[in-house]
C-alpha cells in the first residue's frame, strides 16, 4: 500500500484544504484510472473497504460515479438519497445520522442542503467525510472533476481564460471552481450572470484577494475570448423566494448558434449537468461539447481520490 | 465650555462599578441592550452620548455603579465598540483600566445571519463560530456557510434591532 500523507485518511471538505501538489497528484492518478479502466485492469484495492453514501438531497451523477468508482475498486456501498424512509425523517438529529454511519463504513460521502454540513459531520466522525456537496457553499470534488476535464482538454490549466456563466449566486459548483482556480495561474475569470445571480460578494473578495483576475458581465458575448465556457443551471431549490426564480428563469441560454457567433473555435463548453434550458442539445454534436466527456471523467477521478483517501495501492 | 467641566457637570464619580468609556458614539444605549441593563434593576446609572474625544472625535461613556460585566458581555462590546475601555472603579479609584479586544474566533455569541448554514439547523450540537476579517469596520465570516456579516448585522444580531 503506498500512502500519500496530503490525502491519507483526510477529509474532502473544501478543496482548499489541498494544494496545488495534491490536487496534480490526484490527475496523475486519475490517469493511471483512466488508463486501467480503459484496458480493464482495475485492481480491486479497496476490496475490503464500506463506503456509506449519505445523500440528504438528490442527485445522479456525483452519486452513481462514487459507487461506480467504489465499486470498480472493490469496495462495497451503502446509504440512502433523500431524508424519507432513514430516521431523519422521524426526526434524528443530522450529528447522530452521522454518527450512527461512522461506526458502520470506512468513509462518508455526504451531500446535504445545509451550507456547512459536511464541516460539522468531519468534526464528528472519526473515518473521512468527503464533502458530496453542501447547500451553495462547497462541490470539492465537482471542481477537481472540472478542473481535471480542463488539463485533459488543454494539456494545463494555468494560463487559460474561464468564461464561468448563470446561477453564480447560489452555485456551489462556481464557488468551488473559483477556490480551485486560486491555485493555478488563469489568465482571467469572466463571471457573466444576469444581475440577481451575480458571485456572492464572499467570494468575490476570496476572488480578489487570491490575485484571480476577475470581470463581471451580464452579455453572453463576453465568452468571446474565453477557452473554457463553463455554464451553469439556475438553482432553483436554494432559492428562498420561488417569485424570484420565476423573474429569472429562462433569463440565459447557450446554443449553438452563440458559440459560432462570439466563442473562440477552440473554446469547449463544460456543465455540472444536470441541464435544463440554459444549453441547449444543439451544442452536444459540435467541437465545443465537452460536457459527457466531463461527466464520464468523473468516474476515474472520484477512483483516485478513494484511494489515496482509503490508501489503495 | 471645556469638555471635562461639561462632563463633570453632567456625571458624578461612581463609588463603585464599571465605567465604559471610548464607547463609538451613538452607541452607549447598544452596550445597555447587550448587557440586558433595562433601567429598572436599581443599579445607579450614567450614560453621556457624543461628547468630544482626542482619539475618537467623538465618544459615548456609560458608568455602571456596582454592576461588572462577564467576559462575554466585553466580547459582544468589543464588537460594536473595539476602542472600548474597561475601568473597574473601588472607593471613587480605578483599581484596573483595560481595553476590550476582539477575538479572532468568536464562538457561541452571534448567530450566523444565513438561514441554511448548518449552526442554524435546530437541535444539533453545534456552536456557531466566526473568523474575523476586518477589525476597524467590523467584517466577520461564518466558518461553517463562509457567510460575512457586517457591523450592522452584529448589532442586528445583538440586539435584534438595526441601528
Amino acid at each position: 500500500m503506498v500512502i500519500n500523507m496530503g490525502w491519507y485518511n483526510k477529509d474532502v471538505v473544501n478543496i482548499l484544504d489541498f494544494s496545488r501538489e495534491d490536487i496534480e497528484l490526484l490527475f496523475s492518478k486519475a490517469d493511471e484510472m483512466r488508463a486501467q479502466l480503459k484496458d480493464k485492469s482495475v485492481k480491486k484495492t479497496l476490496s475490503n473497504k464500506i463506503i456509506g453514501i449519505a445523500f440528504f438531497e438528490p442527485s445522479t451523477r456525483t452519486r452513481m460515479s462514487f459507487e461506480t468508482a467504489a465499486k470498480r475498486l472493490g469496495a462495497d456501498t451503502v446509504g440512502f438519497t433523500g431524508e424519507e424512509g432513514t430516521s431523519v425523517a422521524k426526526g434524528e438529529t443530522f450529528a447522530d445520522t452521522i454518527k450512527m454511519i461512522d461506526s458502520y463504513v470506512d468513509a462518508i460521502v455526504l451531500r446535504h442542503k445545509f451550507e456547512g454540513a459536511a464541516l460539522f459531520a468531519s468534526g464528528i466522525a472519526q473515518n473521512p467525510v468527503i464533502n458530496g456537496g453542501d447547500g451553495k457553499s462547497h462541490h470539492p470534488t465537482q471542481a477537481m472533476l472540472d478542473l481535471y476535464t480542463t488539463k485533459t482538454l488543454f494539456g494545463e490549466i494555468d494560463g487559460l481564460t474561464f468564461a464561468l456563466i448563470g446561477d453564480l449566486k447560489y452555485s456551489r459548483t462556481v464557488s468551488s471552481l473559483i477556490y480551485g482556480l486560486s491555485m493555478f495561474k488563469p489568465k482571467e475569470i469572466i463571471l457573466i450572470s444576469p444581475q440577481q445571480l451575480k458571485l456572492r460578494e464572499e467570494i468575490k473578495l476570496f476572488a480578489v484577494d487570491h490575485g484571480l483576475k476577475i470581470r463581471e458581465e451580464e452579455n453572453i458575448e463576453a465568452i468571446s475570448e474565453a477557452d473554457i465556457i463553463y455554464v451553469t443551471r439556475i438553482q432553483k431549490e436554494r432559492f428562498p423566494d420561488l417569485q424570484e426564480y420565476e423573474k429569472v428563469k429562462g433569463s440565459y441560454k447557450i446554443n449553438k448558434k452563440i458559440l459560432e457567433t462570439h466563442a473562440k473555435k477552440t473554446a469547449k463548453v463544460l456543465h455540472p449537468l444536470p441541464r435544463v434550458d440554459e444549453l441547449s442539445p444543439d451544442v452536444d454534436n459540435t467541437n465545443y461539447q465537452a460536457y459527457f466527456l466531463q461527466a464520464s471523467l468523473g468516474v476515474p477521478l472520484r477512483m483516485a481520490l478513494l484511494s489515496l483517501v482509503l490508501g489503495g495501492d | 465650555m471645556d469638555m471635562r467641566k461639561d462632563e463633570k457637570l453632567l456625571v458624578s464619580k461612581i463609588e463603585n462599578g464599571t465605567v465604559i468609556d471610548h464607547i463609538n458614539s451613538g452607541r452607549a444605549l447598544v452596550v445597555l441592550k447587550i448587557l440586558n441593563i433595562k433601567g429598572n434593576e436599581g443599579y445607579r446609572i450614567a450614560i453621556v452620548m457624543n461628547v468630544p474625544s482626542t482619539t475618537m472625535g467623538k465618544k459615548d461613556i456609560v458608568k455602571l455603579e456596582d454592576y461588572y460585566p462577564n467576559s462575554e458581555d466585553l466580547e459582544k462590546i468589543s464588537l460594536i465598540s473595539p476602542n472600548a475601555t474597561i475601568n473597574i472603579i473601588k472607593d471613587y479609584e480605578v483599581i484596573k483600566k483595560y481595553k476590550v479586544e476582539i477575538p479572532n474566533k468568536i464562538k457561541g455569541t452571534l448567530k450566523c445571519n444565513n438561514p441554511t448554514c448548518i449552526t442554524r439547523k435546530s437541535n444539533e450540537p453545534i456552536t456557531s463560530s466566526f473568523t474575523l476579517l476586518s477589525k476597524d469596520k467590523i467584517k466577520l465570516q461564518c466558518d461553517y456557510c463562509g457567510s460575512i456579516l457586517t457591523e450592522d448585522d452584529v448589532i442586528k444580531e445583538l440586539i435584534g434591532e438595526s441601528q
